[in-house]
């Protein structure tokens, strides 16, 4: 669609403002959504000809809430609602800066409701905050369109049936209840970042989403460290996307990457949000992750990395959040810092720990960064047996490829 | 002696929703409630919504654990119930959260069908 309108421009921002506002006003999440998506059809005809109003959150909000009377009139089942949805088009159409927060806060906090399950929050957040189609959510988890339509038919049906209120909670509940939604948009990041399952290695349209909704969500919650670092964390990840694959759909190593492409807007706005998370004094595992990407982006070449810096932050990761790809992320920064044999050593030790071996054991990246560090020794034909390993638990196409690549290459030397 | 009917069926079998046939076996529900009704035998009686709309409750070290669905765990058996009435669902799984059986078994939280006034 050609859009002379300005309604695009506008969707980002009003689109979840509009239906945060129409769900506290109805309480009602699929009449909400209709009658927003009603208002933006409508703006797109009407802003065309007449230009963009000077206040377009309340002329949508105008718009929507006639058509919420309209559409009520039709039904016998919503005929009960139409005096309150009368008084409620009379009042003022400007929504005050703080009753949006709280309501697209409520909005968000609904989506990633603990009693939701998790792939329908992630569905739900994209759809009712993203403002994305169903059609385009079923694309980028590349499932049917029917089954995205049914996920999400079936959570909005809870929410119904159970009451689960979108509502604005107090402090307590807000603290308890914001891993969640950092939870929900750091998964929306790592699907479009690395699909495992998939062909296609980076899907950049659910990463712009989920930079999207981390900025939204430190815009509501301004002083929160963990907020701000997951912000921070998607940025400075996101920024080296287009480096990261070659022209051949190849993935490109952190080593080997072109570090002129990185997006230096996206490195300062990650840095800025990194500085503000920083200022609390409380170190969370996304400001963490955060602090270790700034690290990456901040050094001029993959040599000259402050990896003593990278791995004293795995420890201090490893303290919040002892998972297995933590500790081998970890023993690929002691590699760097102290040497392959180190590094080798480390990885080794992940096997042998109880809580972590489990984990990794069809991990393709254990496999392959022991055959790199192998191959580093001078252990040719070990690396190339963990090279196997890597390929037999591998199924991504892209870094298949590339592992055969690796394995070969080292073969050679064998 | 009281004593708990308890009633299970597959969602699929019996007449579905909007159906004429659900509509003539509501008869049916009326007619039975009533006898129960007029026997003396009634305490209390309510139809459930489907278990889609169901969330389990668990509380395991000190953490509240949500499950979207309904209970699945055959080895658990039924010991108990209570009814509330609660402005929503947050305020249902609280209470389900405190219940002294959540820390090793489970509360299948599950919303009473909200019947058309007679």
């Amino acid at each position: 669609m050609i859009d002379r309108s300005g309604v695009t421009d506008a969707f980002r921002t009003e689109w979840p403002r509009l239906v945060a506002t129409l769900v506290r006003e109805t309480g009602d999440l699929q009449l909400a959504e209709d009658v927003a998506q009603e208002a933006f059809f409508e703006a797109a005809k009407r802003w065309e000809r007449d230009g963009i109003p000077d206040r377009p959150g309340a002329w949508l909000l105008t718009t929507a809430r006639r058509k919420a009377i309209d559409g009520s009139r039709r039904s016998k089942r919503m005929r009960d609602r139409l005096p309150d949805l009368h008084a409620r088009s009379r009042l003022d159409a400007d929504v005050s800066p703080n009753q949006l927060i709280d309501d697209q806060l409520a909005l968000l906090l609904g989506c990633c409701h603990p009693a939701i399950a998790p792939d329908a929050q992630v569905a739900l957040t994209l759809r009712i905050v993203g403002g994305l189609s169903t059609a385009q959510i079923a694309r980028a988890f590349l499932v049917s369109e029917q089954t995205m339509t049914r996920r999400i038919s079936r959570s909005k049906a809870k929410i119904r049936g159970a009451h689960i209120a979108f509502r604005p909670v107090d402090l307590e509940t807000l603290l308890d209840r914001l891993p969640a939604v950092c939870g929900v948009i750091y998964s929306i990041f790592t699907e479009g970042h690395a699909s495992a399952a998939h062909a296609s290695l980076v899907r950049g349209d659910l990463c712009d989403e989920a930079v999207w909704l981390a900025g939204l969500l430190d815009e509501l919650v301004p002083d929160d460290p963990e907020v701000a670092g997951l912000l921070a964390l998607v940025l400075l990840v996101d920024a080296r996307r287009d480096a990261r694959i070659d022209e051949d759909g190849m993935p490109v190593i952190l080593a080997d990457q072109d570090r002129t492409r990185w997006n230096r807007a996206e490195i300062d706005r990650g840095l800025d949000a990194l500085s503000r998370a920083h200022r609390h004094g409380a170190a969370g595992p996304y400001q963490l992750q955060a602090a270790i990407n700034a690290l990456h982006t901040s050094a001029a070449s993959f040599a000259e990395t402050d990896w003593q810096g990278v791995v004293a932050l795995y420890d201090a990761l490893m303290l919040r959040r002892p998972t297995a790809i933590v500790a081998l992320n970890r023993a690929i920064a002691v590699a760097e810092a102290d040497g392959a044999a180190e590094g080798l050593h480390a990885i080794d030790a992940i096997a042998e720990a109880d809580d972590l071996r489990d984990d990794l054991a069809d991990y393709p990246y254990l496999h392959s960064s022991r055959g790199e560090l192998l191959a580093r020794l001078g252990r040719p034909l070990e690396a190339v047996a963990a090279f196997d390993c890597a390929l037999a638990a591998c199924d991504n196409d892209a870094e298949r490829a590339h592992l055969r690549l690796r394995r070969a290459s080292v073969a050679a030397c064998a | 002696m009281n004593y708990m009917l308890l009633l299970y069926a597959a969602e699929d079998a019996g007449p579905q929703p909007g159906s004429p046939e659900q509509a003539a076996q509501m008869q049916e529900w009326f007619a039975y409630s009533a006898a129960l009704e007029k026997s003396g035998a009634l305490v209390a009686g309510e139809p459930l919504q489907g278990s889609e709309t169901a969330t389990t409750v668990r509380v395991r070290n000190g953490d509240t654990v949500l499950t979207d669905g309904p209970f699945a765990e055959t080895k658990e058996v039924l010991g108990g119930f209570y009814m509330i009435d609660v402005d929503d669902l947050d305020a249902a799984l609280d209470w389900a959260a405190r219940i002294p059986l959540a820390p090793y078994g489970s509360v299948e939280v599950r919303p009473l069908m909200e019947l058309p006034p007679r």
